[in-house]
């Protein structure tokens, strides 16, 4: 349904999106991750057509949102950065405003609007204006917006900014069941919404992609990937930690904690482990009184900050 | 959907946002009260003795227009700037021209309702005495005109700015400009050094210049294709702005 291709934006001399690529099909919920300033806005902006390009091109259903504005446009659902919405009009007249101004008219209106009120809890300040909302309400109010006119495609700039945990938790649902029917892309700096949500997910630094892959696949990427943790009680951490080194898989033993009752260890694999490193560590620690033992799944937020800040992290681990 | 359509949503939409806010009963009110001042008391109608609305009404259209049309239309693009809604605007399947027209159209459409309501001078002058009533509706048109023509140089500085209070100067200096420059002792001033070729052309940038037709009941095709063109040069501007911003 999205087709970005080779997608650069300019702003005086600052790059702020640098040739970047990829599809979205229907059934599919990106997320777009990114730090601050990492041109994720920027990207979304040029999607739904609000900034033109500098080079590069972008098709929403077949349409080139620069050339077929239009009727790309009619495909689009979009909620902007900071969720605005016009403060001197009310809620009800806002979501009419936004059916009528996508062609509805009549009980296609009435029914859209009401299905929009619905969906995003909006009963109780229907008639309130604006002005007078609370954020989180003022969010739903133009997430309401985004979704009247049931579209194809979705563009979600930070949709669950500034929401409590339990808005959150409602708007990660809606963008998943909706996104089994719609092409769905979505930016959060949020990590745990990629696993919440998303069937894949971007990484964009400095205006490039830098990770493109499942949420899964994007955590093999981690260190922590494979690597077995393992609490043990009743022995002393040096006798842990030899035992753990002379499996033949394991590249290093790291000490995670250690108090009176147990000691915490974490062995990681050598790349050719594949996975069988926590039998042959259960089999090492046998005889000790193993309180837990568990492999990682490799953390996103550590993937994350290695690959837009490598330099960091290294020197951390030094 | 057609054009049309979209533009009387918008239209409507901000309509709507007029009288949702004091900004238009304010409006209103002080136009009114103006006007009246003006005619009955500064212009001396009542002294004239003359069944007319040309000096005592008309003349001070284009100075209450000076500050009252720019306080209309400085919130129109500065305002959706500001609160990022002219990113909701601007992605809806409407082309931009559409939603400048809509947005032009609506201000327009109130002023209009503005210069109506002072229909009591006119009920007034035809209680007293038995004007030429086609001179007055020309007035009126020639009027709203001029207003239009302000409104849409307003459109321009709105969209130059995110603030209204600088959109507001900006377009009262325009269109103090565009006043002066037919004012007579500014023209007499003018006679004095400069060739008459170059006081011809500065007079004929004047909205003072093309009202004054309006005012004798002269509807004069030039007059109109004036202030036509005042408006439809700004906003074409207005466009090429906003798609400046965003192309940034």
């Amino acid at each position: 349904m999205i087709k970005v291709n080779n997608l650069a934006k300019s702003f005086g001399t600052k790059r702020a999106v640098d040739g970047v690529t990829f599809s979205v099909e229907r059934g599919e919920v990106l997320g777009f991750l990114g730090p601050n300033g990492a041109g994720k806005s920027t990207t979304m902006r040029m999607i739904t057509g609000f900034i033109p390009p500098s080079s590069g091109s972008v098709t929403v259903g077949g349409y080139d949102v620069v050339d077929q504005a239009i009727p790309a446009r009619r495909l689009i659902g979009y909620l902007p950065e900071n969720a605005p919405a016009y403060t001197d009009m009310t809620v009800y007249g806002f979501l009419n405003f936004a059916a009528e101004i996508r062609g509805l008219r009549g009980d296609a209106k009435r029914a859209a609007v009401n299905k929009a009120v619905e969906t995003c809890f909006l009963e109780s300040v229907l008639h309130q204006s604006v002005e007078t909302l609370s954020k989180g309400f003022r969010h739903r109010t133009c997430f309401a917006q985004s979704i009247i006119h049931d579209p194809d495609v979705l563009v979600l700039d930070e949709p669950t900014d500034g929401l409590d945990p339990n808005q959150k938790h409602e708007v990660r649902q809606l963008i998943r069941r909706m996104g089994e029917k719609k092409a769905i892309i979505f930016s959060t700096h949020i990590l745990e919404e990629v696993d919440a949500a998303c069937s894949r997910a971007i990484i964009i630094d400095r205006g490039k992609i830098v990770a493109n892959g499942t949420p899964s696949e994007l955590r093999q990427k981690s260190d922590y990937a494979g690597a077995v943790t393992v609490r043990v009680s009743g022995v002393g951490a040096g006798a842990v930690q030899q035992r753990l080194s002379q499996i033949p898989a394991v590249k290093r033993v790291v000490l995670v904690k250690e108090d009176a009752a147990a000691v915490t260890m974490r062995a990681f694999p050598k790349s050719e482990a594949n996975g069988t490193l926590a039998v042959s560590v259960a089999e090492a620690v046998q005889g000790w009184r193993v309180e837990e033992l568990h492999t990682e799944e490799g953390r996103l937020d550590e993937v994350f900050r290695s690959i837009t800040m490598p330099d960091t992290v290294t020197e951390e681990k030094k | 959907m057609s054009s049309w359509a979209n533009i009387k949503t918008i239209t409507k939409r901000e309509l709507g946002a007029y009288f949702g806010s004091p900004l238009a009963y304010v409006f209103i009110v002080i136009f009114l009260l103006l006007c009246g001042f003006f005619t009955f008391m500064v212009g001396r109608f009542f002294q004239r003795g003359e069944a007319s609305l040309v000096n005592p009404f008309f003349d001070w259209h284009p100075w209450f227009y000076l500050f009252l049309v720019p306080a209309v239309g400085m919130r129109l693009w500065a305002e959706e700037r500001r609160v990022g809604t002219i990113e909701l605007l601007l992605t809806m399947p409407i082309t931009a021209w559409q939603a400048i027209v809509g947005k032009f159209l609506a201000s327009w459409l109130f002023l209009a309702l503005a210069l109506a309501l002072t229909f009591p001078v006119w009920w007034t002058v035809n209680y007293l005495g038995d004007p030429d009533n086609g001179v007055i509706l020309c007035g009126y048109v020639g009027s709203w005109l001029m207003a239009g023509a302000y409104l849409a140089i307003s459109c321009i500085t709105s969209a130059m700015t995110r603030t209204q209070v600088v959109s507001f100067i900006v377009s009262l200096v325009i269109c103090l400009f565009l006043i002066l420059a037919g004012y007579p002792p500014v023209v007499n001033m003018l006679q004095g050094w400069a060739a008459p070729w170059l006081v011809n052309i500065i007079t004929s940038f004047s909205v003072i210049t093309h009202f004054e037709g309006f005012q004798r009941g002269v509807l004069d095709s030039r007059d109109v294709l004036f202030f036509l063109s005042i408006i439809v040069f700004s906003l074409f501007t207005t466009s090429a702005i906003l798609r400046g911003h965003r192309a940034g």
